[in-house]
């Protein structure tokens, strides 16, 4: 009896396994699947694209990352400048220098809103959330056409202005909370010791607070590299970033299906990277603080 | 930018709960001086941001006169451009689309992110092979993973038209047919913002007390009936703050639908940002195009607003 007992109980949980891991694997084909069907498509000839039944097994070529690095590619119409990599170059600069420019004011901040009860604080911290949630053309209509007018208009400094809009709320609001979880005690001996609020800050809230500065540091690195639309409008030619860069590849003339697939590869490549480091912090990061794990 | 003071009176509820320790004892009350001292140190990030306010303004300033690339002849007119985007069945157009494209999208995503989250939160091989993969779709750079679509999308080569023809079905025309448009980029947003839905409840699943769920079973309750008292309940503030943030992104959305099909085939996908873009920058209208906009964050406003209520409620009920 016990043992015909626990047979069906082992039957029961071993059929609940399996309806698990079949469901599991339906969601995760259409979840993966693009990834995986672009990724072979990068490496594929430009024929074993173009054939029907689409190929799965194929020869591997190189062509296509040849084809979006090379700087000028002459095309039956004409030359199509496809300066791939100083897109990936300028995407690299620009979000960096905006991360930079967000972290050395933004966590000063995240700490002043986060730890001391000041009159306006909530309307301040708010104002900050609000860029996040603005929808974009509000604002960059009028400022595409300040910028052509004081001459910010595709250029470096213009890009990494405006990419504060995506940095900055972000690196406030995830620090914001991971300092209200850093103990007050410390940092109350600390200045009963006598040390400044300056010195405590530095060394005693600052390490304290280095996960929250990590979490930040990527989610708001990864959000500017994935940003389109302001580049889009503000940054023409010179300061192009991957994104905007990637659509070159649609021609009026045809999709260039390789290319395109090699140029979202390579965009993607870092931010995967990213991610990888980013995991522990996404759900914390991702909410702005408003789920803690 | 005011912009979502809305979502943020309930986040600020949300803050009031746990008070910043914040013992003005030791920090602020060591002397007059230390008074101005927070204002002092946000005052950086408020300068770097804060000049993002005149174009804010300028855009209300905009959609209110016949500004426009071509004739930049300003004459004030007042709220004229509003009743006339009122009178105008373009706008509607563009409501309704923006509308059913954030309504649909986030819909399917909440099921779906639902039945990922708990699928993971069991204990199996593929759950622990998978759960690091979720973050991939939601990774990638939207114009980037739209661009990946619009590769298996196309009506000759693309492989999505030969999954089909396995059943039966030949030339799907995807984004170039207004039938199959919609239906096209709400399938690029499921598939690129499920996994932020399925994180935060997976998030919240597994922050879940035992000792009611082991009572539960202990009673006799069917798996369904704990699933809808209690794991559905428990689970609201998560499921609140995951359709906040994506329905104010999706009734925002621009990378999706510009990088498939600009908007067209027509005006069929022409949602508030889209249109705003094309009004402004393709037809040089930088007065219609504003007011667009002006709209557009009005109902992003008054939406979070009605949203982060509901959350405050919904945490109420918790504690």
């Amino acid at each position: 009896m016990a043992t015909s007992n626990s047979n069906s109980r082992k039957r029961k949980i071993f059929f609940q396994k399996l309806v698990v891991n079949i469901l599991l694997l339906v969601c995760f084909a259409f979840l993966l699947f693009p990834v995986f069907w672009v990724t072979s498509m990068a490496f594929k000839s430009h024929d074993d694209i173009l054939t029907w039944p689409p190929k799965f097994v194929f020869k591997p070529t190189l062509e296509n990352f040849q084809n979006i690095t090379t700087a000028v590619r002459t095309y039956r119409v004409g030359a199509v400048s496809s300066d791939f990599l100083k897109g990936f170059g300028n995407s690299l600069l620009v979000t960096t220098s905006a991360l930079v420019l967000s972290l050395l004011t933004g966590i000063p901040a995240a700490y002043a809103l986060g730890r001391f009860r000041f009159k306006g604080r909530n309307d301040i911290a708010f104002t900050f959330l609000s860029f996040r949630f603005a929808p974009e053309l509000l604002v960059i209509i009028p400022i595409y056409l300040i910028f052509q007018k004081i001459g910010l208009y595709d250029t470096f400094f213009g890009l990494v202005w405006v990419y504060q809009l995506i940095t900055m709320p972000m690196v406030i609001w995830i620090l914001m909370s991971y300092f209200e979880d850093v103990s007050v005690e410390l940092e109350q001996a600390s200045l009963v010791d006598g040390f400044s609020l300056f010195h405590t800050f530095r060394r005693i809230i600052l390490p304290l607070a280095k996960p929250g500065i990590a979490a930040a540091s990527l989610l708001a690195f990864i959000y500017a590299w994935n940003n389109f639309i302001f580049a889009l409008i503000l940054g023409s030619s010179k300061v192009q970033p991957v994104t905007v860069s990637a659509l070159k590849f649609i021609t009026a003339e045809k999709l260039r299906y390789g290319d395109i697939a090699a140029a979202c590869i390579l965009a993607a490549i870092p931010i995967l990277i990213l991610s990888l480091y980013a995991q522990r912090y996404m759900v914390r990061g991702l909410s702005l603080g408003a789920v803690k794990k | 930018m005011e912009a979502t003071k809305a979502s943020h009176s309930a986040a600020a509820d949300g803050s009031e709960k746990r008070p910043p320790v914040t013992s003005k004892k030791a920090l602020a009350g060591t002397g007059g001086r230390k008074k101005y001292l927070p204002y002092l140190i946000v005052l950086p990030a408020l300068v770097l941001t804060l000049p993002v306010l005149v174009p804010f303004i300028q855009s209300i300033y905009y959609s209110m006169t016949t500004y426009s690339l071509t004739n930049p002849v300003k004459h004030f007119i007042w709220f004229e451009n509003y009743v006339w985007l009122f009178t105008d069945p373009e706008f509607w157009n563009s409501v309704r689309v923006s509308f059913v494209y954030a309504g649909t999208s986030v819909g399917i995503e909440l099921l779906l992110g639902l039945l990922i989250a708990v699928l993971l939160n069991q204990e199996t091989l593929l759950s622990k092979i998978f759960r690091p993969l979720l973050l991939l779709p939601l990774m990638i750079a939207p114009i980037i993973g739209t661009l990946m679509w619009k590769l298996m999308m196309s009506p000759e080569f693309g492989v999505l038209n030969y999954f089909l023809s396995f059943f039966g079905a030949r030339n799907f025309q995807w984004a170039s047919a207004a039938k199959s448009a919609m239906f096209s980029v709400v399938m690029i947003d499921v598939w690129m913002f499920t996994p932020f839905i399925a994180l935060i409840l997976l998030a919240g699943l597994r922050s879940m007390p035992a000792p009611p769920f082991e009572a539960a079973m202990v009673d006799g309750a069917s798996r369904w009936f704990i699933f809808k008292n209690l794991t559905i309940p428990m689970l609201m503030p998560f499921i609140i703050v995951a359709v906040v943030f994506r329905l104010i992104d999706s009734l925002r959305q621009f990378d999706i639908i510009f990088g498939l099909t600009k908007g067209g085939p027509g005006s069929t996908l022409m949602n508030f940002q889209v249109s705003a873009y094309t009004t402004a920058f393709t037809y040089t209208k930088i007065s219609d195009g504003s007011a667009l906009m002006m709209i557009n964050w009005l109902i992003v406003y008054v939406i979070s607003m009605f949203l982060v209520k509901f959350w405050r409620k919904s945490q109420d009920r918790l504690s």
